[in-house]
């Protein structure tokens, strides 16, 4: 599970560490530290701190990442 | 070919290449699809990977808790796209609407998106950059470079420039407990994005945290030992740092030269396009077939006098994205112009740094709320007595506010009270930027705008 989040828009609300603390985490006081490629394990976690985000600046993936699969060649 | 039905057609069975497989190639492919296009569309990257988010190689990866692999973008959607990857786009044919491949391929197009970003500035001195122990950091193999670097603990790092990779690179080492001595050539760290008041307070930042900072002062040359690596570095000072690592943070390049004789309006300053993301030609001519976006693009601004504006911001790729994308497959009373107010962040030495706007615009600053002892603040920027930028040193909660007034073209300094105001922001005081002719690595944004006075372009007509 892929993740970037929108930091212009997260307001460091710390709502996702709260309930995803595996993959974010508050860095200092207000910056947000995360793990870009979290365990499939947390995907439950990291789809409930998604939809907490009251901003919703965290971006998952939507689709399965091997549909898209890229290739080298064309 | 234009007229009735060919938007339809286009959208049914068109051709849209993008070249440039990152953050903008990757959105505007998203919207694309989602707004009904359902022809061939081609992505085109020079590097091996499929698209990745960079941001967090020089925080998360540097500090450990990421590999660099690690990082591509989610999918926020599918793009059943053909994927070129691991090879460049070597030249543009206009008339013939095809992309030239390094491989000798040539892939035609209805619509083509330019998203080739910027790359690293290298260290001027091919021999001495060639140097092992010499980095700079823009890609994801970059990273995974320096991150295994460090791991393996250096006696000392030297980072060379303190915009904002820079310090950020600077920070994550010191907490990895590594000595690193930052060399800058301004008189402060992010003095060319944020001006010298706030950067006094990046310096004093750095310096708790135990980088040691010499600002003022150029690195002129690099040392290396009998097996190549770097051993030493000379500073215009006469004085010299003895670093086995070093991280060559100079600021960045785009990458437009593969334009050359397309007769596309691209330079060494990005792609000059409309509000709208069109592309212009050399002869100012707006095209209707090539966009461009992200860092590559360089596009008039209604908020900033319509001067032109370049942008490296990671929002500003995304959106701009989103309008080329949106504009492509639309009737010219549909189009959109891009207009978001330009937003950035930092994280550094535990502190969220945000701005929005283009502080680097204002001659004045003032603190609004907080202060800059406690390094927790806003400092508002005007021009010609308006608001023109922000920036938060951890109280990025404010920023929306800010970006209104910016929006809304308030005076400055704004007539009312803000909350947490100190005795010490009641006036607004010079924001303190270096003088713009002198070149630095700093901004992030560069207002290019044309002037006759400017007569570094040049320009020779065909008749
Ligand atoms: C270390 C780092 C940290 C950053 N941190 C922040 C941050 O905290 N906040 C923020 O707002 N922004 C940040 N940014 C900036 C942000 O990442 C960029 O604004 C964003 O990546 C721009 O996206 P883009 O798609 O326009 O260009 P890029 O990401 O530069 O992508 C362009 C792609 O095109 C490829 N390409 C170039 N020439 C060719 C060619 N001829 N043919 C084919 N492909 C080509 C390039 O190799 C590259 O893969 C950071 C950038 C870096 C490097
Ligand atoms: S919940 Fe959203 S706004 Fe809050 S810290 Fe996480 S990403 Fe930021």
């Amino acid at each position: 599970m892929r993740i970037a989040v929108d930091l212009n828009r997260c307001q460091g609300y710390a709502q996702c560490a709260f309930l995803a603390p595996e993959i974010f985490a508050m860095h200092g006081e207000e910056a947000l530290l995360y793990d870009p490629e979290a365990d499939e394990a947390q995907r439950a976690k990291l789809a409930q701190a998604a939809a907490a985000c009251p901003v919703q600046a965290i971006l998952v993936d939507a689709v399965d990442v091997p549909a898209e699969a890229v290739s080298g060649a064309r | 070919m234009l007229g009735d039905g060919y938007l339809e057609q286009l959208k049914r069975e068109g051709r849209i290449v993008v070249v440039g497989a990152s953050l903008a190639g990757l959105r505007a492919a998203e919207t694309l699809r989602s707004e009904g296009f359902a022809g061939s569309l081609t992505i085109i990257g020079d590097e091996p990977h499929e698209p990745y988010d960079r941001p967090p190689l020089s925080k998360q990866v540097l500090l450990g808790r990421a590999g660099a692999d690690r990082t591509a973008l989610p999918r926020l959607r599918s793009v059943d796209a053909t994927w070129r990857l691991g090879v460049p786009a070597t030249g543009l044919d206009r008339a013939a609407r095809r992309v030239r491949l390094a491989d000798g391929d040539e892939v035609p197009y209805d619509r083509l998106l330019i998203a080739t970003g910027v790359r690293a500035r290298p260290w001027p001195r091919a021999a001495e950059a060639e140097l092992d122990g010499v980095f700079v950091l823009r890609t994801r193999d970059d990273s995974a470079a320096l991150a295994r670097r460090l791991d393996a603990g250096p006696q000392r790092v030297l980072v060379i420039g303190a915009g904002f990779t820079g310090s950020e690179i600077a920070s994550a080492c010191r907490e990895r407990g590594l000595p690193v001595t930052v060399a800058e050539r301004g008189a402060a760290p992010l003095v060319g994005a944020l001006g010298g008041v706030v950067g006094a307070v990046a310096a004093e930042l750095q310096r708790q945290h135990g980088v040691d900072l010499r600002c003022g002062v150029m690195v002129t040359a690099l040392e290396g030992d009998t097996s190549g690596r770097v051993r030493v570095a000379h500073l215009s000072d006469g004085s010299t740092v003895e670093a086995d690592v070093v991280i060559v943070s100079l600021g960045a390049i785009r990458n437009t030269e593969w334009l050359s004789g397309s007769g596309l309006g691209a330079g060494p300053r990005g792609i000059a396009c409309d509000a709208g993301c069109r592309a212009f030609d050399i002869r100012g001519i707006v095209t209707d077939d090539i966009y461009a976006a992200g860092d590559v693009a360089r596009s008039p601004h209604a908020l900033f006098s319509y001067q032109f504006l370049s942008l490296e911001h990671w929002g500003n790729a995304v959106s701009q994205a989103r309008i080329a994308a949106h504009n492509m497959l639309s009737e010219s009373t549909d189009r959109l112009p891009h207009m978001e107010v330009p937003a950035f962040w930092s994280a550094q030495f535990g502190v969220n740094i945000k701005s929005v706007g283009v502080p680097s615009l204002g001659t004045e600053i003032l603190i609004s709320q907080g202060s800059l002892q406690d390094q927790r603040f806003v400092g508002v920027y005007g021009y010609q007595g308006r608001v023109i930028g922000a920036v938060a040193f951890d109280q990025a909660k404010w920023l929306p506010f800010y970006q209104e007034l910016i929006e809304t073209t308030a005076s400055f300094p704004p007539p009312f009270d803000t909350v947490d105001r100190r005795p010490d922001g009641q006036r607004p005081i010079d924001a303190d930027f270096p003088d713009p002719s002198v070149p630095t690595h700093g901004p992030t944004v560069t207002l290019s705008g044309y002037s006759p006075a400017d007569r570094r372009m040049t320009f020779t007509p065909a008749h």
